[in-house]
């Protein structure tokens, strides 16, 4: 393995104008699996070194140990489980799981199936009558919000108040010193404190009272580890909220755009709905939502392959590249939701391996089977459709779709 | 005819013999058909009934969350095998390609795979393990009784062997809030698998979740009332204890007496292969048409200085089955070796425990990673300066890496600090209790002799 400067890919990347078809840039990055940037940081993109990095101890994902730390994040109150490392990492993660899922709460995540159904068959009923329809704003974004508001406790007419945080703060992460304003940081970070004011506020409200939502068992729980701090809450709650949506969207719009790209799929999914789960897994894999996780740093020197990455060094790991990797996946430009061995990128992995899974699984499978079946002969508007800005929450920002 | 040919002929018509039908046996028949086998296939099996899955017999069986006839082994495709089930065998000629079975009958075959694996050692005083309340734990029925026992509330269950499925089950009966005494004749649990320092880590869990735990002790006479039930215990040191369950965990028999006189390597050790599951005779030559898999196998692993280990783990199981059956329907050059390293996994007293490599070919063992204290960490295990093994309490997300460690011989310790590491660790014997075995230069192995012996016994039988 080389390690050599690559100054054009990664920005080309990062460009909105390569946002519909990032692939090929992708595979171009691979041929230095480990690239040193001008800026001193470490692009990965290969799914040999993806995966022992993200296995790796060395790898931190608390940006406090960078050596030139993010602007973004000198803000930040406290951090929540997704930029912590153990022990506080693995702590607050157990304090949310115990409410989540197995082995405390089993069933959580399967017994939703009716509520998702229901949500999903609403917005579909809303379709009557619409020739053209937004499969973004009609359909991806509505269900996973509504879905994540129930199970967290947030009132779902506040919507329209957190939509504009949640937008700032993903338009922060992206934030490229180089070629955007200060302005866009400053209301990124302004935007996470009214989110979490927001959230404090109601959390405020839940101690001492009993409820079956997220917030509530968060502020009222005590298991083994104790109980989270107020604060340790907003910030669990703000990741919650903020993942738990940014992300099911993207992947059920990706997937709708791949199904409609491919007839025969779409077809074959609406004779077999069984093929949904692994079509499902093959969307992680070829149009995940997430495709770079942007900021990680070296906590001591980490070698990955023959090249040492220094302590304090900035890493970014190409996901979704890494999920198209040649020399990992059969043929893996092809979508075959038929594909048996397919150990997938999507959620990325280790023990930051994407908390949300199971449910973001479930919703996606719920959504395009009821999208392929009661879509009338769909027909895509515009291939590809526009674009969100962000290269690293990648999906359209809108799917227009004709029904017959 | 070529050999090309004549393989072909015997993946289309030839008879293949599985002796042992729990999961090596009837992965290696599944993959056999995968593979493209169409002849003639044939499982023998001691035990009725269909193959079953061991694991939860210990645990979900114990606690009664999964009935013992729930834990039948899925079926990954059809295997179309003629099933002789509830019949031992008991010699294999192979002069003749033959199978005896227990009541007389011959099957005879091409090929054929041992995968026999092992049964629980019992109680060694006959009287004593025939009375009522005395379990061990290995098949089906064993765990069905003890779960009964269990269920009715015994006064107090007494442990005999402080390995895994002596931990796993003094963990269910504590969850069950039952009184529980282990007893253990190495100063601490699990420390034959894992050593000293992870032995006193176990010794405190045990302790912490209310067992009266006592180690150094043998037990030395099961006493039992009038109507045969057992009642108590005595020990070497002269305590006693009364318990109305005990169970004896102490270890398994590899299942390798029926093939004393076939001429094969075969020991108290398993069966002797090489690295692509073909067995060994008694002389160390290789056999073309008898293969092994499975906890019965004791194969050369090149990570391991070629030693011959044996593995009683689920997942070894499973991968030699699948390199045997492939390499028994492949010509030479497309042969698979068994080059993986080594899994294992346990639950016990709320904690998640799992391994990579093989934690007793070490000499040192250092905390990587967490906090002891709290009963979640990763210990590395190292031979002569470099990573031979992992260890995770309730931190199996990072066994990738330390495989990884592993594969490529890193020094040991490992050198660059992690977040969450222990600021005084240091490296510390591993101090295996007794021989260690894999530590020392075995000589004489392939026949199954103790290294320590140094001795072989040169065989030619006329055949």
């Amino acid at each position: 393995m080389t390690t050599t400067e690559t100054p054009d890919i990664l920005p080309r990347i990062l460009d909105y104008s390569n946002r519909a078809d990032p692939y090929p840039l992708y595979a171009e990055l691979r041929k230095t699996p480990v690239a040193l940037q001008e800026d001193g940081s470490y692009v990965i993109s290969t799914y040999r070194e993806l995966s022992g990095i993200l296995h790796d101890p060395h790898l931190s994902s608390d940006v406090r140990n960078l050596t030139h730390p993010m602007p973004a994040m000198e803000e930040r109150a406290t951090p929540s489980f997704i930029n912590l490392d153990p022990p506080e990492h693995d702590r607050l993660r157990r304090l949310a799981m115990r409410h989540f899922g197995p082995p405390h709460t089993p069933g959580l995540v399967t017994g939703m199936e009716p509520d998702l159904t229901a949500i999903v068959a609403g917005l579909i009923d809303d379709f009557a009558g619409k020739q053209r329809i937004d499969i973004v704003d009609d359909f991806a974004y509505p269900f996973p919000v509504t879905v994540i508001c129930h199970l967290l406790g947030v009132p779902r007419e506040d919507e329209p108040r957190f939509h504009v945080w949640v937008n700032a703060i993903i338009d922060s992460i992206d934030f490229n010193p180089k070629t955007d304003p200060q302005e866009k940081l400053d209301n990124g970070v302004q935007a996470t404190k009214d989110l979490r004011h927001y959230l404090g506020g109601l959390l405020e409200q839940r101690h001492g009272r009993p409820g079956d939502d997220l917030l509530t068992r968060l502020a009222n729980d005590d298991g083994p580890d104790g109980r989270m701090t107020d604060a340790e809450i907003v910030s669990t709650a703000n990741l919650l909220l903020i993942a738990g949506h940014e992300t099911t969207v993207n992947l059920i719009t990706n997937g709708m755009l791949t199904l409609l790209r491919r007839p025969d799929v779409l077809q074959r999914l609406r004779a077999e709905p069984d093929l949904v789960v692994r079509l499902v897994e093959e969307l992680l894999r070829y149009e995940p939502p997430v495709h770079i996780i942007p900021w990680r740093a070296a906590y001591s020197d980490i070698s990955v392959g023959d090249t040492v990455i220094p302590k304090g060094s900035k890493i970014m790991l190409m996901l979704a590249s890494g999920s198209r990797d040649p020399e990992r996946f059969h043929d893996p430009d092809r979508f075959d939701p038929d594909r048996r061995d397919n150990q997938h990128l999507g959620f990325g992995s280790g023990i930051h391996l994407c908390f949300g899974g199971p449910m973001a699984r479930l919703e996606t499978q719920i959504a395009l089977t009821a999208l392929v079946r009661r879509l009338a002969d769909p027909t895509l508007v515009t291939d590809p459709p526009p674009y969100r800005p962000s290269p690293v929450l990648r999906g359209p920002i809108h799917l227009l779709v004709d029904q017959n | 005819m070529s050999t090309a040919d004549t393989l072909q002929g015997f993946k289309r018509d030839g008879r293949v013999v599985i002796v042992g039908a729990s999961l090596a046996g009837l992965r290696a028949a599944e993959a056999l058909r995968d593979e493209g086998f169409t002849g003639k296939l044939t499982m023998i099996g001691d035990e009725l009934g269909e193959p079953y899955d061991r694991p939860p017999l210990s645990k979900q069986v114990l606690t009664g969350w999964v009935p013992a006839d729930g834990t039948t082994l899925p079926r990954r495709r059809d295997i179309d095998a003629e099933w002789l089930l509830g019949v031992p065998a008991d010699g294999l000629d192979l002069a003749n390609n033959h199978v005896r079975l227990a009541d007389g009958r011959t099957v005879p075959f091409d090929r054929m795979l041992i995968s026999t694996g092992v049964r629980a050692r019992p109680w060694p005083v006959e009287a004593e393990a025939a009375l009522d309340g005395v379990f061990v734990v290995r098949t089906r029925e064993d765990a069905a009784g003890l779960q009964r026992a269990v269920a009715a509330g015994p006064s107090r269950v007494l442990i005999i062997g402080a390995g895994f499925t002596g931990s796993e089950i003094a963990s269910v009966c504590r969850e069950r809030d039952i009184p529980v005494t282990v007893a253990e004749l190495a100063p601490s649990p699990l420390v034959g698998g894992l050593g000293a320092m992870i032995g006193e880590i176990a010794a405190d869990m045990q302790r912490a979740h209310g067992v009266d735990l006592r180690c150094g002790v043998k037990v030395t006479q099961l006493e039992g009332d009038a109507q045969g039930r057992v009642r108590r215990a005595h020990f070497s040191d002269g305590s006693t204890v009364d318990a109305d369950v005990v169970v004896v965990a102490l270890g398994g028999i590899r299942n390798t007496e029926w093939l004393r006189d076939s001429g094969l390597a075969v020991g108290v050790w398993g069966v002797a292969c090489d690295a692509g599951c073909r067995a060994f005779d008694l002389n160390g030559l290789v056999t073309d048409d008898i293969f092994v898999a499975g906890d019965v196998a004791r194969s050369p692993n090149p990570m391991y200085e070629y030693r011959f280990i044996s593995l009683e783990h689920w997942a070894n199981a499973v991968e030699q089955a699948e390199i045997a059956a492939h390499n028994m329907v492949s010509t030479q050059a497309n042969r698979w070796p068994h080059l993986s390293i080594p899994t294992f996994w346990s639950i016990q007293f709320g904690v998640n425990i799992k391994s990579v490599g093989v934690p007793t070919y070490a000499d040192e063992v250092v905390v990587t990673q967490g906090s002891v204290a709290d009963h979640r960490f990763v210990a590395a295990y190292g031979y002569q300066g470099r990573v031979t093994a992992a260890v995770s309490f309730n931190n199996a997300k990072w066994l990738d890496h330390y495989r990884q460690l592993i594969e490529r011989a890193a020094p040991f310790p490992p050198p660059c600090p992690t977040p969450d590491q222990p600021l005084d660790a240091k490296p510390v014997p591993v101090d295996f209790p007794g021989p260690t075995l894999l530590a020392q230069g075995a000589t004489v192995v392939v026949t199954g002799h103790d290294p320590g012996e140094r001795r072989v016994t040169a065989m030619r039988q006329h055949r």
